[in-house]
């Protein structure tokens, strides 16, 4: 083995994976069983198993505990153990139609057909520290749960019900229409394919599907913010459980199970070009594994943006498609930590050599060396 | 709640499945016909970090089988952790045998490094790429640097060139250094020092190139000309490392590293591990050496 200032890379791997391990498990507290992690770090597993674009919920709760609960890491993990699963089926198209719907809510109107539901949401919490939790035991636990449950009865809770579209309302008094009647149709998979730009939006919206939350409300906020001209209100933002099916070799429509999804349809308006035309309504759409609505807002401004020509980052589609990903881009904002001494050398001799010519060419002018330093600015 | 069944996941020959292997390898034979142009492939998520060298593996471990020897080199060692980490994830997955001598090896994935070694027809060399389009620097956008390249329009590129001549004195682009293949399409090749790049024209290996968060394969095939970028009266010219011996072989002629012990002892090391350790053995493989031209 040659000379390498970074040596015994093998022996320090092992040592650094058993330091991993250590300090996860060094405060010899109560083993974390998958079970709590699913049920109690419900939104956290959502959020992994929607950029992992895998929705395993039970897999999502395994990565959560291996990784101490890292996000990132978590979903780079779900997502390449995913890349080992054979593919055996297509799903049908999901109709969001039949969703059995446990929150829904419209900022558009005050009143819609079925009602608006609240459901789970921490949207009117006041966001003050709990400190009863830090005593909460199973018989407290107990205790909420048989307060909650006790007074129901079971017999008169309605039965989970699919609800009309708000979106139904527009389209029928022709307020809302489609956009662009044009748009490339065309399914891909990203995950088979290379993206190419132009993109179709199927690949555009699994393209957000997939991303990283926090990158799509960076740009979806830039767009409110004025960069860019989307001024988007939830038509519809519905949380449920929708009906999965896939065809199987013979042809026959199978139910599969139900995954937890969130949806959110946003209205915005359109300018229209033509002098006395009127300006309508259309719709940018979001749609994401389990319940995470911030992430299907931004999807459902970005998607409106990204179809909307402009020159904000939010309008160009290899913009937002491309910084979103973020499995991606933390790989690769982490690869700096990897040694570059080679490429680092390669460009030292030329700026070596740019400063010797410099140098001879101000000897030759007469220059003295000082005096031209202290000329020197900050070059871009 | 949690069946045993369920976390009792086997993983194929090379971790990837059969199906996505025979996609890969199709994608790399594409891209060995049309020599440097740039084949977009699936790109499936690895364990290994997206910037990691996941392009590189994808490649390697598509076209690895149970009787290849593997070598793994990252800016030119063996021993540096990611080469590590990176050759035993492959060794985990098929179980191949392993080295760190250049010759032996029929397989190489590199990160940002040739041997100085030759390596011979029998050999494939794999780059890990992080950045495939080498218009990225004049056109930032996708969909035009596809029509440039389809268009053969590298006036861009060729202004960016005379531009950095025109202020700094020379052509600065440094590792990764712009190159024509074949006469026709423009690639980068990874970052490789410019030491290296002569090293890719009418060489007897096949050389591919890959990138995996960009999603796309470019080959160099054996004996085709590569010429890095330049103009009649600026030459392209590669790192010189004049006046200076390596510190652990004496020997010169090749790629050095900067080693800093103290602020003020600085010493050179050759960069090839293998070559380092061959040249300490009392041998010194084969090299093909490009001079600069008399500035």
């Amino acid at each position: 083995m040659g000379y390498v200032a970074i040596k015994g890379g093998e022996d320090a791997i092992a040592q650094s994976n058993r330091l991993v391990e250590y300090y996860r498990l060094r405060d010899r507290s109560e083993p974390l069983a998958i079970e709590q992690i699913q049920g109690q770090f419900r939104l956290l597993s959502d959020k992994i198993m929607g950029e992992a674009s895998l929705y395993a919920p039970e897999h999502a709760a395994l990565v959560i505990k291996q990784n101490e609960g890292d996000v990132f890491e978590s979903a780079f993990m779900l997502r390449a153990y995913r890349a080992t699963l054979q593919r055996r089926y297509w799903s049908e198209t999901l109709d969001t139609r039949a969703m059995f719907v446990r929150r829904r809510i419209s900022s558009a109107f005050r009143e819609i057909p079925g009602g608006q539901i609240l459901g789970p949401t921490r949207d009117y919490t006041q966001r003050l520290l709990d400190s009863s939790l830090v005593r909460e035991t199973l018989g407290s636990i107990e205790e909420f749960l048989s307060g909650f449950e006790l007074p129901l009865d079971p017999t008169a809770l309605a039965h989970p019900r699919c609800l009309p579209k708000v979106i139904d309302l527009l389209t029928s008094q022709g307020l809302l229409r489609p956009v662009d009647g044009d748009a490339d149709r065309r399914v891909v998979d990203v995950t088979r394919e290379a993206i190419k730009f132009p993109a179709p939006r199927s690949a555009s919206l699994q393209m957000l599907a997939r991303a990283e939350t926090g990158g799509l409300m960076a740009l979806a906020y830039s767009a409110q913010r004025g960069f860019g001209s989307t001024h988007a209100t939830v038509g519809e933002l519905r949380v449920g459980e929708v009906p999965l099916r896939v065809r199987d070799a013979r042809g026959r429509v199978r139910h599969v199970g139900r995954i937890r999804l969130t949806e959110a349809e946003m209205i915005s308006k359109i300018r229209v070009r033509a002098k006395d035309a009127v300006p309508y309504l259309s719709l940018g759409y979001g749609l994401c594994f389990g319940q995470n609505e911030t992430k299907a807002i931004c999807m459902g401004i970005l998607d409106r943006a990204m179809r909307t020509g402009g020159d904000a980052p939010c309008q160009s589609q290899e913009f937002v498609l491309y910084h979103t990903e973020g499995i991606e881009s933390y790989g690769f904002t982490n690869h700096l930590k990897l040694p570059h001494y080679v490429t680092f050398q390669s460009g030292l001799t030329n700026l070596r050599q740019a400063v010797e010519r410099r140098d001879k060419k101000r000897g030759r002018l007469g220059f003295g060396m000082s005096d031209a330093r202290a000329k020197e600015q900050p070059t871009a | 709640m949690i069946t045993a069944e369920k976390f009792s996941h086997t993983y194929n020959f090379g971790f990837i499945d059969e199906a996505t292997k025979k996609e890969i390898r199709r994608k790399i034979l594409k891209a060995t016909a049309i020599p440097g142009y740039q084949v977009p492939y699936s790109s499936p998520e690895m364990p290994i970090a997206r910037g990691w060298g996941t392009g590189g593996l994808h490649a390697t471990l598509s076209l690895i089988g149970p009787e290849d020897v593997l070598k793994v080199i990252d800016q030119g060692s063996d021993a540096s952790v990611n080469a590590c980490n990176l050759r035993d994830f492959v060794r985990r997955m098929t179980n191949c045998r392993t080295t760190f001598d250049t010759a032996e090896a029929t397989l190489i994935q590199t990160r940002h490094r040739k041997p100085e070694e030759i390596l011979g027809e029998k050999q494939i060399i794999v780059f890990q790429v992080p950045q495939p389009e080498p218009l990225r620097g004049v056109e930032r956008f996708e969909f035009k640097t596809r029509q440039m390249h389809a268009e053969a329009d590298y006036a861009k590129m060729w202004v960016s060139l005379y531009e950095s001549y025109v202020k700094f004195g020379a052509i600065m682009n440094g590792a990764g250094y712009p190159v024509r293949v074949n006469g026709r399409y423009i690639m980068t090749p990874s970052p490789i020092p410019r030491w290296d790049v002569p090293n890719l024209s009418m060489a007897p290996c096949l050389h591919v190139f890959s990138a995996g968060r960009e999603k796309r394969i470019h080959v160099v095939p054996p004996w085709t000309k590569v010429e890095p970028l330049e103009f009649e009266d600026v030459k392209f010219r590669v790192e010189e490392f004049a006046e200076v011996r390596c510190a652990a072989s004496g020997g010169d002629r090749a790629f050095m590293d900067e080693i800093y012990e103290s602020e003020n002892s600085r010493k050179w090391v050759i960069n090839d591990s293998s070559f380092l350790d061959k040249i300490r053995a009392g041998h010194r493989p084969p090299q093909r050496l490009f001079s600069n031209p008399e500035a």
